[in-house]
């Protein structure tokens, strides 16, 4: 058998898939996280609530009025969607005038609120939730049992993050929106409202994390503490990522994850801190971050 | 405005602590210190804290005519934060003992914050065997389980049933080092080997690499020698990679009733794991576990009735010794035999170890099921003088 640094060269396959599988998590999250940083300046630390929200609430759905994994995919990202509109339309937008740092403050905040109530009702355990019959089973690849389900993930993100990409930088809408935050005031003036624009570029920021939630929900438990379990490694990829910028947010998101798959092929032990000795390194070297834009 | 309100607050505070200070004495205190919020929160956490008022309740609520308190902290699984609250405790809040201590990293500063003070400690939520073996404490006592009788109890049984090569997915912390190195043993000592193991870090969310690992290791059982929610997103993973469908088996180390019930049967069905303590083993027990029930909403585990069992005979050798005096009440708790509905005929050996019966119960299929929490088949008692190590051979060195 073929090896490389004495592992084999199937089962380093193997772990490079895990590696895409997991940075699939990675790049959904810091997508939504870098849209609402780009265009809001609001650092989002409840993204990791609005991210367990999601599972919370397509479990929710089965449990109590038995609407299955695919009508929740998008229902799920709706709900949360709209939660955090309101959020932002009453509380957060109150901050925009402040320092950045209110704006961390009160979602951090929010997160620890939403995350405390549902800890409360539901334990640390978490609850089961099924993967959808259509995607059980398994196919096996020759170097690797690759789940169906898992494969799902890594497509359907995929169109996701390229959706998204399109939808802001190649859209009208989009040109708007990236517009209003060069110059809110001069786009209000040609009669565009910005601030329902960022009331939506909120609500769709969460409802990012929430189909990221959905996603997770038949691999990991449906767990109060899934989400800022996950919330620190997005930061640190959105920060790898640069600030804001979308495209490295997605790139960076599977590059991390990948990254952090091979570690644990060769030094399990360090598997979850090669994401901030990256990030320690990236900005020695590149203080924006790889993609971002300098000053 | 503000400057009133700090004021009142500063006021208020203050007010409070020289409260406590007042009433402190001519009292026992009991402090819970354990996970609340984190990996291990339902695998003790709040419900203990019940458990142990009721051991104060079942006991009258007073103890030489004093009353008795129970205070509750939540230590986050971080030894530095544990080693904080138990100092205070011991130091300013009186406090005069520590128990439940889930997390053995946790466990073992503290017992030795409570050997420095002088102060009892009585762990039922860590597994280590350390807590007996080179770090006990003369005022240290080790209740529930730990990782020695899991090992004879659920390595036992599948070595029994032919599983001879192993591979370990370890917790990478002094409790999942302990698990790991009683199993192995256990196993080679029986004709098995060890191909190889891998150490994730406390609190995982993704395992299949690991277990990817395991899988290629061509080992018949995949030990899980970790805890709580880790060990339940490695089992449901384990599925997702058709790694019992690929014919190799999972041994659930240290896995209880309140993971199980997270999990769910139709995840959990067929497991092998050993407890303590099963809620639906006996009249007595239904009826502890129906009370504890409508308090937590929860049927206990064996942490928790473990915490109950601890607390109620901490109170009986206060009053067997008439005082609360460290010294006479660790002598009376070495020398009393445990009674309850928990440590059935158990003792306590000069080590600090419980010594009790184990029960090995395998995780029903949905179907068997009866009734809501009807979890487990009782397969096998095992006795405890096989269950635990013999304390001659556990490294302490108050074992003459």
């Amino acid at each position: 058998m073929t090896t490389i640094f004495g592992i084999p060269l199937a089962a380093l396959f193997g772990q490079l898939l895990i590696g895409l599988i997991n940075g699939s998590f990675y790049a959904l999250l810091s997508l939504g996280l870098a849209v609402i940083f780009g265009l809001l300046r609001v650092i989002n630390f409840a993204h990791g609530a609005q991210y367990m929200l999601g599972a919370f609430v397509a479990y929710l759905l089965l449990q109590y009025i038995g609407i299955g994994y695919w009508p929740a995919l998008i229902v799920a990202p709706l709900i949360v969607g709209a939660f955090g509109a309101l959020v932002e339309r009453f509380l957060l937008s109150r901050l925009y005038n402040l320092d950045p740092l209110y704006g961390l403050l009160f979602t951090f905040g929010m997160a620890l609120a939403i995350e405390g109530t549902f800890r409360y009702f539901y334990g640390a355990s978490g609850q089961p939730y099924a993967p959808p019959a259509l995607l059980t089973g398994g196919t096996n690849l020759g170097f690797m049992f690759l789940p169906n389900y898992r494969g799902w993930v890594v497509v359907v993100s995929l169109i996701v993050c390229i959706g998204t990409w399109l939808l802001i930088e190649k859209t009208k809408i989009g040109s708007y929106l990236r517009a209003a935050t060069e110059n809110s005031t001069l786009v209000q003036s040609f009669g565009i409202n910005v601030p329902m624009l960022l009331t939506l570029t909120y609500g769709l920021g969460a409802a990012l994390a929430a189909f990221a939630g959905v996603l997770a929900a038949p691999i990991y438990q449906v767990s109060p503490l899934m989400g800022s379990n996950i919330i620190i490694v997005v930061f640190a990829v959105v920060v790898v990522g640069g600030m804001g910028s979308i495209m490295g947010a997605i790139i960076t998101g599977y590059v991390l994850g990948v990254a952090e798959g091979l570690t644990k092929v060769f030094y399990p032990e360090a598997s979850n801190i090669v994401v901030f000795v990256i990030m320690a390194i990236v900005l020695l070297l590149r203080p924006a971050g790889l993609f971002g834009r300098d000053g | 405005m503000r400057k009133n309100i700090i004021a009142s607050l500063a006021f208020l505070l203050a007010g409070s602590t020289a409260a406590l200070a007042d009433a402190s004495d001519g009292k026992i205190k009991i402090g819970i210190l354990n996970d609340q919020s984190g990996v291990y929160a339902d695998f003790g956490g709040k419900s203990s804290y019940e458990a142990a008022k009721m051991a104060v309740e079942d006991f009258g609520g007073k103890v030489l005519d004093v009353p008795v308190e129970v205070v509750t902290a939540d230590h986050q699984n971080k030894p530095d934060i544990a080693s904080n609250i138990a100092r205070q405790w011991y130091d300013t809040e009186q406090v005069d003992a520590i128990m439940e201590l889930t997390t053995s990293s946790v466990a073992l500063a503290v017992q030795a914050i409570s050997k420095e003070k002088k102060k009892i400690d009585i762990v039922t939520g860590a597994a280590t065997t350390e807590l007996t073996g080179k770090q006990c404490s003369p005022y240290g006592f080790h209740w529930a389980y730990d990782t020695h009788s899991l090992a004879v109890g659920t390595g036992g049984a599948l070595v029994k049933q032919g599983g001879d090569s192993w591979f370990f997915l370890t917790a990478d912390y002094a409790f999942g080092y302990s698990l790991e190195e009683n199993t192995a043993n256990f196993v080679k000592e029986n004709g098995g080997t060890v191909v190889g193991s891998v150490r994730h870090p406390l609190a995982s969310t993704d395992f299949s690499s690991f277990l990817l690992q395991a899988q290629s290791s061509g080992a018949k059982v995949i030990g899980l020698a970790n805890a709580g929610l880790d060990t339940s997103n490695a089992i449901k993973q384990a599925s997702e990679f058709g790694i019992v469908q690929g014919g190799q088996r999972l041994a659930a180390l240290l896995f209880t009733l309140a993971e199980v019930h997270g999990l769910g049967l139709e995840a959990a069905q067929g497991l092998t794991l050993t407890e303590g303590f099963y809620w639906n083993r006996d009249d007595e027990s239904r009826a502890f576990a129906k009370r504890f029930f409508e308090r937590t909403g929860k049927m206990p585990n064996m942490i928790h009735t473990g915490t109950y069992s601890a607390v109620l005979q901490y109170l009986k050798a206060v009053q067997k010794a008439g005082t609360d005096e460290t010294e006479a009440v660790s002598k009376a708790l070495h020398e009393m035999p445990v009674d309850d509905v928990f440590g059935r005929g158990g003792t306590v050996a000069a080590n600090g170890r419980m010594i009790h019966d184990m029960y090995l119960l395998q995780v029903k299929k949905p179907a068997d099921s009866k009734e809501p929490w009807d979890y487990f088949d009782v397969l096998d008692t095992i006795p405890g003088k096989d269950a635990y190590l013999d304390p001659a051979k556990s490294g302490c060195d108050l074992v003459k």
